[in-house]
């Protein structure tokens, strides 16, 4: 579904990613992890387009999409829920969703709203006048509706009480049987060891280590060295 | 000692009460968790004790002064600060830019603008601490918008101590980070001299119950629950309004 190969990408002078490679599959959850200022984010900027990697190639379906700008990699199938509540502050939550929703597949705008139990009530607020929280819950509805085949979510459990990261993870598994694959970053890692298949860590801006989320679990040596619990 | 009083507080926008009837009573260099679900009123509730909104009834007291109706610079001015759940710094100044206005503006120095910063001296080295301090030994000269955002909320807890606050408002001191640097964040908030009374919205319950040493739950605008971890805990509304079945 998604290659990743050989990626290096740069921030003016700053070397960001020093040569990322990795893989996911049709159908599967998979975990990036590392601590902050690795290049996670980074790396997801890379894959839609916002930050094109200088060397390297980046595949979607087969297709050659290093190069591509970030809206036609959007139309392509994947959706990004980015890292601190980029929500439209002055559309409605209603219009957040209306803008960028897509009629093919199942993701309707009646299924999504039953995920998020905030936004029904809120439809006819502006994005801005939400709570943090809310605005992570539209962020990650306002992807939904696009019907990805691909979700890159990075950080979706930011700032979210502990009930509603639960149902965060109910839909992320929800995606997982409907056959949409993810690329989820996230720095829980309970979360991620619960709902990913595969796990890669990256550190100073590589892919350092790659794993079973039941192998994470057993191995202190890797966890202390990396992620630094 | 109180630190900080709220009484009967109230914010309406429009047709929503976001704060419907508020009491807390923080003593001095007590550490306070509030919790509670999203949009439960959290953030509103800080931005009137800040001073970034203004009440619509009720009153705030910080130690014994009424501060209800002061702007949010004077309330600094008395020794408060605040963090933000969104990050709120200069994104072109450099980090130490960052760190020399905010310890300026805390120590009452008018900058003068055909100064150069470096001739700051003494402020410099009260930066220099603060960046070694929270992690940022290394990066002084760094464009705060070429940081992680992980070290721009470190940044942000560095800028909110520069004046040596009597009270620190957190919100979510720990959202966005890394368990590494997250415990780092924790390690040094503990550290924190107890002169210093801290109230912070916190959604990992390992840092706050780590940190706190009382917790009051907000739900729809209204104080719910408050106690220690084990009554928190073993709260049967607080299990189904926030944290789920354990």
């Amino acid at each position: 579904m998604l290659s990743v190969q050989d990626v290096h990408t740069y921030y003016g002078d700053s070397y960001v990613l020093q040569g990322v490679s990795l893989e996911v599959k049709p159908g599967e959850v998979v975990a990036i992890l590392g601590r902050n200022g690795v290049g996670k984010t980074t790396l997801v900027r890379s894959i839609v387009g916002l930050t094109p990697p200088r060397r390297g190639r980046i595949a979607f379906r087969d297709a050659d999409i290093t190069r591509l700008p970030a809206h036609r990699i959007a139309r392509m199938g994947i959706g990004l829920v980015p890292q601190g509540r980029r929500v439209f502050r002055s559309l409605t939550v209603r219009e957040n969703l209306t803008v960028v929703a897509r009629g093919e597949g199942p993701w309707s705008l009646d299924k999504v709203l039953e995920l998020f139990p905030n936004l029904p009530r809120r439809l006819r607020s502006p994005g801005g006048k939400l709570s943090g929280g809310e605005q992570q819950m539209l962020a990650g509805a306002r992807a939904l509706v696009t019907n990805p085949k691909l979700l890159l979510m990075d950080e979706p459990s930011e700032g979210l009480a502990p009930l509603i990261v639960r149902e965060l993870g109910n839909v992320i598994d929800a995606l997982k049987s409907s056959g949409t694959a993810v690329l989820l970053v996230e720095q829980q890692l309970r979360f991620a060891l619960r709902h990913a298949d595969r796990i890669y860590i990256m550190s100073k801006g590589r892919v350092v280590h790659h794993c079973s989320p039941r192998e994470l679990a057993d191995d202190a040596a890797i966890r202390s060295r990396y992620l630094g619990v | 000692m109180t630190a900080l009083e709220v009484r009967q507080l109230y914010k309406r926008f429009g047709g929503i009460e976001a704060v419907a009837g508020v009491s807390l009573d923080i003593a001095a260099g007590e550490r306070r968790a509030l919790i509670g679900p999203n949009g439960a009123g959290k953030t509103t509730l800080f931005h009137c004790i800040a001073g970034t909104e203004l009440a619509s009834a009720g009153t705030v007291t910080l130690f014994g002064k009424d501060i209800t109706r002061l702007p949010a610079h004077a309330r600094a001015r008395s020794g408060l600060a605040r963090t933000f759940q969104i990050t709120n710094l200069f994104p072109l100044l450099t980090v130490m830019e960052n760190v020399l206005l905010a310890a300026a503006a805390a120590a009452d120095v008018g900058l003068a603008l055909v100064k150069s910063m470096a001739s700051y001296g003494a402020l410099h080295e009260r930066g220099a601490k603060l960046l070694a301090d929270w992690g940022l030994a290394e990066k002084p000269s760094v464009q705060v918008r070429h940081l992680s955002y992980g070290e721009q909320r470190q940044l942000e807890l560095a800028l909110a101590l520069a004046g040596e606050p009597r009270i620190l408002l957190l919100d979510e001191p720990t959202a966005g980070l890394s368990a590494a640097e997250s415990a780092r964040v924790v390690g040094m908030l503990q550290a924190l001299s107890r002169r210093m009374t801290i109230l912070m919205v916190e959604h990992d319950m390992d840092v706050a119950f780590g940190l706190a040493d009382r917790i009051s739950v907000l739900h729809m605008g209204r104080i719910v629950a408050e106690g220690d971890e084990r009554a928190i805990r073993a709260d049967p509304q607080v299990s189904e309004i926030y944290l789920g079945a354990q």
